[in-house]
Formats: C-alpha cells, structure tokens, sequence
C-alpha cells in the first residue's frame, strides 16, 4: 500500500486560455470523403466504428465526394445558402438591437447556421424539431415571418409569445419548431415522447432534438437516450458540439477521450459524427437518420462537430475565456463560405448573385427590424396587461382572475 | 473596513474560506478560469488553484450528488447553481439525500454543503432567469435557507453558511449584487457605494444564521422582508410616510421567531413581503405563525405583497415584480382599517 503513489485529483482544462497559443489549427481533420456509408438500415452492431469518424462531404476546394455527397439540387443549395445568410444577417442586426438597448437579451449562432437550416430542409412538414437557442436557422430556412421574430424579440405588443418568454425562445408549432425554454436539456426527452407517440399511433412524423455539447452532462440527455433506445424511438437526437458551453470547453463535457458520438455505443444505436460546417454532410446524415427512424430502425445520435464564432450570448466576452484567434484558426472553415464556394464550383452561383442576394436579405431583415420597431422597443410597447394572467391554465382559476383585477387588468 | 458591493462581498468570504480551511471547495458551471458569470469566484483559481475552485460538466444534479459525496468525506463543499431556477435538477439530491442523511443514518453521515446561488427578478430574464424558489427549501426539514440583503451580511452569513454542519442554501438576490435596488426601477440606480452595510471587514466574522435584523425600528406596523425586498420595502415605508418597523429576516430557516413576534406584539400591524409567487409562498407560513402566536396582539388582519401566481413574465416584468407601489398600498390599508 505505501508503494502506491497518492491519488490525484484531475480536473480538465482547454488546450488554450487567453494569451495562450491556440492549438485549434492543429485539430487532425480528416479528408472529405472517406467514411463509409452503410444502409441505413444496417443494424447498430455493425457500425460502431462512426462515432469515431467524421463525416465530411465537401473538400478543401468545395467539390462535393464520397458516399456521404446528397446529391442535392441547385435549388436545394441555393435555399440552404440563402436561409444561413438570412440567419447570420439577421443575427448581426438583432445583436446590433441589444447594444443599442431595445431588447434585454440575444444569442448569435454564427458558425453553426448549416445545422438547422440544412436539417430543416431536410426534414417534413409534419415532422417536429425540439430546438435549442442555436438553432434558428432551422426557423429562417422555413420562411418564418422575421417580424414576427423582431415582435418576439423586443416583446411588444405584436409579440406572437405574448410578452412571456425572454427574446428567441420561441415557440412555432406550424414551423416543426417545439417550444424553447431556458433550461438546458429539458426537452430532449420530449423528442423522445413525441416519437414514441408517432409510432403507437403509426402516423409518419419522426423527431429531432437538439443538445449543445455541454448540456449532454445533464441527466435529460442521458435518460432521453434510454428511452429511445428502449422503445426504438424514430427520433434523431443531435448534439451540436460548438467546443464551448459559456467558459468550458467539450473536454468538461466528459470527451477528453471520446467523442459525443460514441455516447451512442452504450446505448446501442448507431452515433454519426458529422462536419457541421458542411451544408452536405448535415444534409446526408439526417437523411439517413430520417430513413433509419422511418424504418423502424429507431434513434440515431448524430453529432456535428462546429465551432461557435461569437460570444455564449450578449451577457459574455469570449475573449476572457477563450484565445481571441480561435475562430479564425478552426480547421473546418465557415459554412457559409464552403456551400458557398460549392455552389460556384458547380456553375450555380457567382458574384453578382452573391451580391444581389445580400441586398435582398439585408433589405428584408432592415424592413422586418423597422416595422417592428414602429410597433415598439422592449419597454416602449407590450401586449395587453391581462396576458400575463392567461396560459397559466386552460382556464384562470379565482386567483388569477381575481389578481388580473386587482392590477386593472380585468373584471373580477 | 473597505467599501466592497454584494458579489465582492461573496467573492471576500469566499477567498476567506479556501485560505482558511483546506477542506473548502467551490466548483460549478463557468466558476473556475471564468470566475463565475456573475463573477462571484473572480480570482479564486488563480489564487488558490485549480484543485479549490474549478469548473464542472452541465449537471446541477451531478454538481450536488458529488457535492454531498465529498461532505460526507469531511470537506465543506460550495457548489454554486449558476441560476436558481437551474437548482431544480438537483432538486432530488437536495430533499432526499442533503436533507436527510444525518437523520436516516443515525447521525453517521452528513453532508456541511452550502449551495449559493443567484435569485430573484428586476433583471429582464424572463421565466427561467428571475424565480425565487426559497419556500420549496424551506418546505423540506433538513435544510437551511439563508437570504442576504447587505454586503456585510452576505459575507458573515456565507461564512457562518459554510461553517454550519447542515446543508444550508445560500440564495443571493441577483438584483442587489451591484446595489440595493429599491424597486423604483425608473429611477436612477443607486450603487453600494456610500451604504453603511457596504462597509465590510476583511478577514473572518460570522452573522448567525437565524438571527433577523431589524433595520427600520417603527411601532406602527411591522414588515417582513427579505433579500432584495428589503429595500423595495424601506423605499415603500418611506413613500408611504408609514412609521414601519422593517425586519429583515436574513434566514427563513431557522426563522428567528422570537424578532418576528416582538415586533407584531408591539406593533399590531404586519405586512409580509416576498417576490416570489404569493400562494403557497412562504408569506403563507409567516401570516400563518403570527396568526398563531400573536393572534390577540393582531389589529388589522395580516396583509401578503408578492409576486401574482404566474411565471415571471419578460415584458411584463415590473407589472409583475411587487413594487414600492403595491407594498405603499398595503402599508396604507393596514393603517386605516381597524
Ligand atoms: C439547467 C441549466 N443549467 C444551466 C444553465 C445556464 N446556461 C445557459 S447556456 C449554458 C451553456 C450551454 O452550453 P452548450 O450545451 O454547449 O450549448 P451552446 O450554448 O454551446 O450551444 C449554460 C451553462 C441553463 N440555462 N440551464
């Protein structure tokens, strides 16, 4: 016993904190093309070498190659490249709102927009995403009205959410889009739910379930899993490992030596590990994901390796907690860049339309910003008083009726 | 003596205590290298180590379980939940096992964790970022539930939290981390600076946990208050020209009963203030104490300001959040009738 040496006590830390060397560049990536794809309807047992690959379609010069490539159409692309331009520009101008104090909160998803916007297109209409806040690419790749959105966001009195709920969680049943809530993890499980109810009602709507990275930690996540697992649920459960929570990195998540993917192993479904900075490799694996689910095959666990440009939120400076060059410096490039630069290999796209296409979003987000802005600011306009008594319940029991009269709201 | 706000303060007692005793360590979500998102660890890894304050996974069930394994070990664990309304996950580690391990072990096991965490509304955070979940600890035996108001207090009371040998949650209202934020939100805010109870010692003192405070003596009416209310309280008493007696209850378990009917005894009059939802809201146990204990001391029936029985509305928020206004109203009515 006196031989052994003394216990350590291990507590992660990133590679490089502010003022250190970023080794980010250095990150191995493997070469577009190279991983297998299975039928989809392969059994979980033979393919647990996936969760250690990483799945990339899209090369260094933007051609398209390997089994993995979509195969999508022009059309298909140019919807892809438009809806995660939308979400950067309008990323940019809602962020901009913050500073300027008309709302209280924002959160970017600069660098991650391929993922909802290309599992959005990827998916049916009657299908249901159960989103985080990272998201909202999926929303912009569907058309959702970006008034509405500014409404929600300053909470005014056009406020499709009523005033209740903080600036983008939002809520659009109509867009395949479930209910955001500030707590992480909690609705993963939901996804689940909500699958297995298609499946005893054998109706033809599978789910999808977003998790950051660090909310994998969560017991939701892993219970969520469980549950899928058990029932076969046809969900696809995604986590979007963007490297950073808020200040901690994936290492703190428990993938100082694994990775996200391979979490699926224990529970014994199939674990892709996907580019998510390549429109077409997001597209390919939730399509087969989809087709697996659709088959009875159940869940897939699919994560998509990205990383998040910009700040946690408007309440952090990354900068204190992360080398300010990282961003610049990740392998896997932008994902707007590499669709981009795909399209114009193909011959489907070049400058002059890039350019026009930019206009045409910026006029669409300044136009849905200033109407918005006429209906009022946070604080300058909100919805009628007596909202915040209803939705408690179906319907408002005494006390809500009569606390609704008490502040002027209502008759008792 | 230095001038210091609230987070300084808690980030003070904090540093105190991790050179104070070995057996402390603070961990929990962004704590360590980030210093906290309120930064209430500012510094703390830096100066004590990576081992004594340090980050951990996304998992406030996992962040208390571990907590509690290392209490019942012999170290004196500060885990923080980033928000209050995050606690919830760890809900069950909480009331089933902090709670209750020294009782159901016959008094081999117990776990001395002080859970802090930020609370409270006036903030625009929404549903998930504002709650007050106080009366659901103080619902469960087992557990003690500290509420600063003050600098000075927060630092006394964490040291006292971290020393007591129960598990005690530490909820510090977000809202008076910078200043003692009187509830006029349209007003200019006031700072910590110039504040008597800014004024804050270095080194160790404890404030007993159970020991209300009375901070505006009065005989016309006593008001219940604690954290953030306090002061949303005192600017009411003043708006309303009310001669109040405003008792800070600094812990709501143990509740320092003794303070509470002493000043309902001589008064006659009690107006009960809290942010977090009304019904079933520890407002409740309070009437219902008085009622109680001093029942034939009562003049005028014992009047509730809270928060109504919705979720914190985000644009509805100082609708919502029970104001100088609403309390001045109280105060007013408990005068007049009799
Ligand atoms: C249950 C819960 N705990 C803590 C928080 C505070 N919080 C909000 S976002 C966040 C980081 C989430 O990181 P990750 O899951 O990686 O998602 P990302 O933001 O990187 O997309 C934290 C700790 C929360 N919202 N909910």
């Amino acid at each position: 016993m006196s031989n052994r040496p003394p216990l350590e006590f291990h507590v992660p830390e990133p590679p490089a904190r502010p003022g250190q060397l970023s080794e980010i560049a250095g990150t191995v990536v493997p070469e577009a093309g190279l991983v297998r794809r299975p039928d989809a309807l392969s059994s979980s047992v033979d393919l647990r070498d996936l969760p250690f690959e990483l799945i990339r379609v899209l090369d260094d010069d933007g051609q398209a190659i390997g089994p993995w490539d979509p195969r999508l159409s022009p059309e298909r692309l140019r919807q892809g490249l438009k809806a995660m331009l939308l979400t950067r520009a309008f990323d940019d101008r809602l962020f901009r709102a913050h500073r300027q104090g008309k709302t209280s909160f924002y959160m970017k998803s600069t660098g991650e927009e391929a993922i909802g916007a290309a599992q959005s297109l990827a998916l049916e209409p009657q299908d249901m995403c159960f989103p985080t806040y990272r998201v909202m690419s999926w929303l912009h790749a569907r058309g959702y009205p970006l008034v509405d959105m500014v409404n929600q966001i300053f909470s005014n009195e056009r406020d499709p959410l009523r005033g209740r709920q903080l600036p983008i969680l939002f809520s659009a049943r109509d867009y395949g889009f479930y209910s955001l809530s500030g707590n992480l993890g909690t609705r993963y499980g939901h996804a689940v739910g909500w699958a297995m109810a298609s499946a005893y009602r054998q109706i033809d709507s599978i789910a999808l379930a977003y998790s950051g990275e660090g909310t994998t930690a969560e017991g939701d996540f892993h219970e969520a899993l469980t549950f899928a697992a058990v029932y076969r649920a046809p969900v696809i459960l995604c986590v979007t490992n963007n490297q950073w929570a808020i200040s901690s990195f994936a290492g703190l998540a428990g993938t100082e030596n694994t990775t996200f993917a391979a979490r699926a192993i224990g529970y014994g479904m199939p674990g892709l590990r996907v580019d998510g900075n390549d429109f077409l490799a997001v597209t390919a694996a939730t399509q087969w994901a989809a087709e697996r689910a659709r088959g009875n095959m159940g869940p897939t666990l699919i994560e998509f390796y990205t990383y998040r440009v910009a700040g946690h939120s408007t309440s952090d400076d990354p900068t204190r907690y992360r080398p300010r060059e990282e961003a610049e410096q990740w392998p896997l490039g932008d994902p707007v860049a590499r669709l981009q630069q795909h399209l114009i290999s193909i011959g489907e796209w070049d400058d002059e339309r890039h350019s026009a296409l930019l206009a045409e979003i910026d006029a669409q987000v300044r136009s849905a910003v200033r109407e918005a802005e006429a209906v009022g600011t946070l604080g300058k306009s909100k919805p009628p008083l007596s909202e915040m008594f209803e939705g408690v319940f179906a319907e408002p029991d005494w006390r809500l009726i009569e606390q609704r009269s008490e502040i002027g709201a209502g008759n008792a | 003596m230095r001038e210091l706000n609230m987070v300084k303060a808690i980030n003070d007692a904090l540093g105190v205590m991790l050179a104070h005793d070995p057996n402390v360590l603070i961990f929990g979500e962004d704590v360590g290298y980030f210093g906290g998102v309120f930064r209430a660890t500012e510094g703390l890894q830096a100066k004590h180590g990576l081992k004594r304050c340090f980050d951990t996974p996304i998992a406030e069930g996992g962040i208390i379980a571990t907590a509690i394994g290392m209490g019942v070990q012999g170290l004196r664990p500060v885990p923080e939940i980033q928000f209050a309304d995050y606690i919830l996950p760890a809900f069950d580690q909480l009331v089933s096992e902090a709670a209750r391990l020294r009782y159901r072990s016959g008094g081999e096991f117990w776990a001395p964790i002080t859970v802090r965490s930020p609370y409270g509304g006036g903030i625009f955070g929404g549903q998930t970022h504002s709650q007050s979940p106080e009366a659901i600890f103080a619902h469960v035996t087992g557990l003690k539930t500290v509420i600063p108001s003050t600098p000075y207090d927060a630092k006394g009371l964490l040291i006292a939290a971290i020393e007591c040998d129960d598990p005690v949650i530490f909820l510090e209202p977000k809202r008076l981390y910078n200043g003692p934020f009187d509830g006029h939100h349209d007003r200019e805010i006031a700072s910590w600076a110039g504040h008597p109870a800014a004024q804050v010692p270095e080194g160790h003192y404890t404030v007993p946990l159970g020991k209300a405070a009375i901070v505006r003596p009065g005989e016309a009416v006593t008001v219940l208050a604690y954290g953030t209310m306090v002061h949303v309280a005192l600017a009411a008493v003043a708006d309303a020209g009310v001669d109040a007696e405003v008792v800070d209850l600094r812990s709501i378990v143990p509740l320092d009963i003794e303070t509470i009917l002493a000043s309902v005894n001589k008064t006659g009059r009690c107006v009960i203030v809290h942010e977090a939802s009304r019904f079933g809201g520890f407002g409740g146990e309070l009437s219902a104490l008085i009622q109680e204990r001093c029942f034939y001391g009562l003049e005028t029936p014992i009047e509730r300001v809270a928060g109504w029985d919705t979720p914190y509305p985000h644009a509805f928020e100082w609708d919502y959040f029970p104001g100088p206004g609403r309390i001045a109203a109280a105060l007013r009515r408990v005068m007049e009738s009799n």
